[in-house]
């Protein structure tokens, strides 16, 4: 609304005139966190690709095409899906109720949704395994249905449901508090409905948003490990989650086909990452222009 | 706002009439979410405090004061007493570079700096296996040398780094660079050095957002299970930390005490998600006031508070 920029203090403009460092410290800082960014986490890493890079092209393809581990992709890849997916739907109703609605709890509830963040996973797996299990509160009732869910695939959804919940309403919650109100208002004016307001008026503008938050519990949900094993059942060919696997191998002393499933598992995180950072990238810029 | 701005305008009744939902609708939304809220969050934390107490305060107290019990809580302490430290240390710097300096590949670093919260817990702990186990590129070298790493409390340490490594980092770097770099450069004009202008210019601004950012780091720290299951070797009373304790106990069908252990950890969860929105509460106040102007100038006017809004990196 009153977001017009002055060009003589625009952040961007300012840096460009100062070409002789002002502030201290620039090295220093900067020859720190790579040197510790490298000790923790490239160096360790690239222990990955080393270690996958001996192995031959049919050791490294047996390890990470049998059926058992093609199985653990694909209910991986599949539940994830299907949790980031239920957590846009539910995640962008939560969003919409916190920062429209008023209701008795709304504070509590809003500290709430974060508790996936802080409750450690393998609490978090205990406790669903123990609502969903056959004599659970939540198990015995759907048992009834004739519906399982711990100890199946639906065990391993629920999971990531759990853990993926936050991101989307995380995401969608500022850009919906942010939005203005005059939008809506002129769409009504002009005789749109409710429904097709929210369609055409308010989902245009918390999309970039929504698809951002989606990414990053479809990315949490792929690598998720401490939640699921409990609820899984870890029934090989059925409920093994890829993370299970490379534990799995891990045990049997067969480091080879761990770290070969573990550079399958890292590439597919960095694209998603690079992804994601896009979105963000893109979700910025498309929320600045709605705001004006 | 809006309502408050159309009910001072009757004049625009009918606008108020076509931009909310009618009762019914709101109800039902309300209802909705509620439903998906209770199942998925709420019932699986009040079942760790009921599964917890199913067998009597006597049987929880006993689970949580067993000299296992004890010796996980230690080491979970230890864990969290040195990652933080370091990765506030480390998120500080990286943020300082970034927020107050141009450079080539800042925004590659940046994207380098979240890495480690792509990377499946599994695989963090994995790769220093592959680097300082008995078979890693270190492996035979530290056996020589009587050093152990992995199955004992520095391979414990090294994951729970690895895996909380970007928090601080990631809280920091948007708040310092919206914040800009004029208030450190009039203090150096003025002749204040380095670490005054840090301690006296900087850390007051950032104090909110460093402390939310230690509260989450310190919360998975403790919580981390996945990463030091995997470098940890679970020896009982030596490298077990709280979460995996709770492992061990389940599958030992140990489950009133699995729970117990685990409502400790449930507990911390609730003091962190408290503390943050306490956090929240100050920060935006304190944006009210002082905060506003600094932010304001350099012409950002966004109406959240400038913590919690981890996709703004």
């Amino acid at each position: 609304m009153n977001t017009t920029m002055n060009p003589a203090i625009n952040p961007a403009t300012f840096g460009t005139y100062s070409t002789k460092r002002v502030l201290p410290g620039f090295s220093l800082t900067l020859g720190y966190s790579v040197l510790y960014l490298s000790l923790i986490v490239l160096i360790p890493l690239a222990a990955i690709f080393l270690k996958t890079s001996q192995l031959t092209m049919s050791e490294f393809w047996d390890a990470v095409s049998s059926p058992r581990v093609v199985a653990s992709y694909q209910l991986t890849f599949g539940a994830s899906l299907f949790a980031a997916l239920f957590n846009a739907v539910f995640g962008v109703l939560l969003a919409w109720v916190l920062v429209r609605y008023q209701f008795p709890g709304r504070t509590v509830i809003d500290a709430l949704i974060d508790l996936p963040f802080a409750l450690p996973t393998a609490v978090a797996g205990i406790a669903l395994t123990a609502l969903y299990a056959p004599n659970g509160w939540l198990g015995s009732q759907l048992g009834q249905w004739g519906i399982k869910v711990a100890f199946t695939p639906l065990g391993v959804l629920v999971a990531l449901i759990f853990i993926g919940l936050p991101f989307v309403v995380r995401t969608v919650q500022p850009v919906l508090s942010d939005l203005d109100s005059e939008l809506e208002e002129a769409a009504a004016s002009l005789g749109a409905q409710r429904w097709q307001i929210f369609r055409h008026v308010i989902l245009p503008i918390i999309a970039p948003a929504l698809i951002t938050g989606f990414a990053l519990a479809f990315a949490r949900a792929l690598g998720e490990y401490g939640s699921v094993i409990f609820i899984a059942g870890n029934i090989p060919m059925v409920s093994e989650i890829t993370p299970l696997m490379i534990i799995t191998k891990l045990e049997q002393y067969d480091y080879a086909g761990a770290t070969a499933i573990a550079s399958v598992m890292l590439i597919i995180s960095f694209a998603l990452l690079l992804l994601i950072n896009s979105l963000q990238a893109w979700s910025a810029s498309t929320t600045s222009k709605g705001q004006k | 706002m809006s309502a408050a701005y159309i009910l001072a305008n009757p004049s625009i009744n009918n606008v108020r009439i076509a931009t909310r939902e009618s009762n019914v609708i709101r109800v039902t939304l309300i209802a909705l979410a509620l439903t998906f809220f209770t199942l998925f969050l709420l019932l699986p934390l009040i079942a760790v405090f009921s599964e917890a107490l199913r067998k009597g305060w006597e049987v929880y107290l006993a689970a949580i004061s067993e000299a296992e019990a004890l010796a996980a809580m230690k080491l979970t302490l230890i864990a969290a007493f040195i990652a933080v430290p370091l990765n506030l240390v480390f998120g500080v710097s990286a943020a300082w570079a970034i927020s107050k300096f141009e450079f080539r590949g800042k925004h590659f670093l940046i994207t380098l700096i979240d890495l480690p919260f792509s990377v499946s817990p599994v695989v963090a702990g994995l790769i220093y296996v592959l680097v300082f186990g008995a078979h890693g590129w270190f492996g035979s070298w530290l056996s020589d040398h009587d050093i152990k790493i992995i199955f004992a409390i520095p391979g414990i340490v090294l994951a729970t780094i690895f895996v909380t490594f970007p928090f601080i980092a990631r809280e920091l770097i948007p708040l310092m660079q919206a914040q800009g770099k004029e208030e450190e450069e009039a203090a150096v004009v003025l002749g204040a050095r380095g670490w005054q202008v840090f301690w006296h210019v900087t850390l007051p601004n950032i104090k909110w957002g460093l402390l939310y950012g230690v509260i989450l780091c310190n919360a998975r720290a403790m919580g981390e299970f996945g990463a030091v299951s995997v470098v940890s070797g679970h020896i009982r009373g030596l490298t077990n930390t709280l979460p995996l304790h709770v492992e061990i106990l389940y599958n030992e069908y140990q489950f009133a005490a699995a729970f117990s252990v685990a409502s400790l950890l449930a507990l911390l969860a609730l003091i962190t998600l408290i503390i943050k929105a306490w956090v929240e509460h100050q920060a935006k106040a304190n944006r009210l006031t002082e905060g506003t102007f600094a932010i304001n100038r350099i012409g950002i006017t966004n109406n959240e508070p400038y913590v919690g809004q981890r996709s703004k990196a």
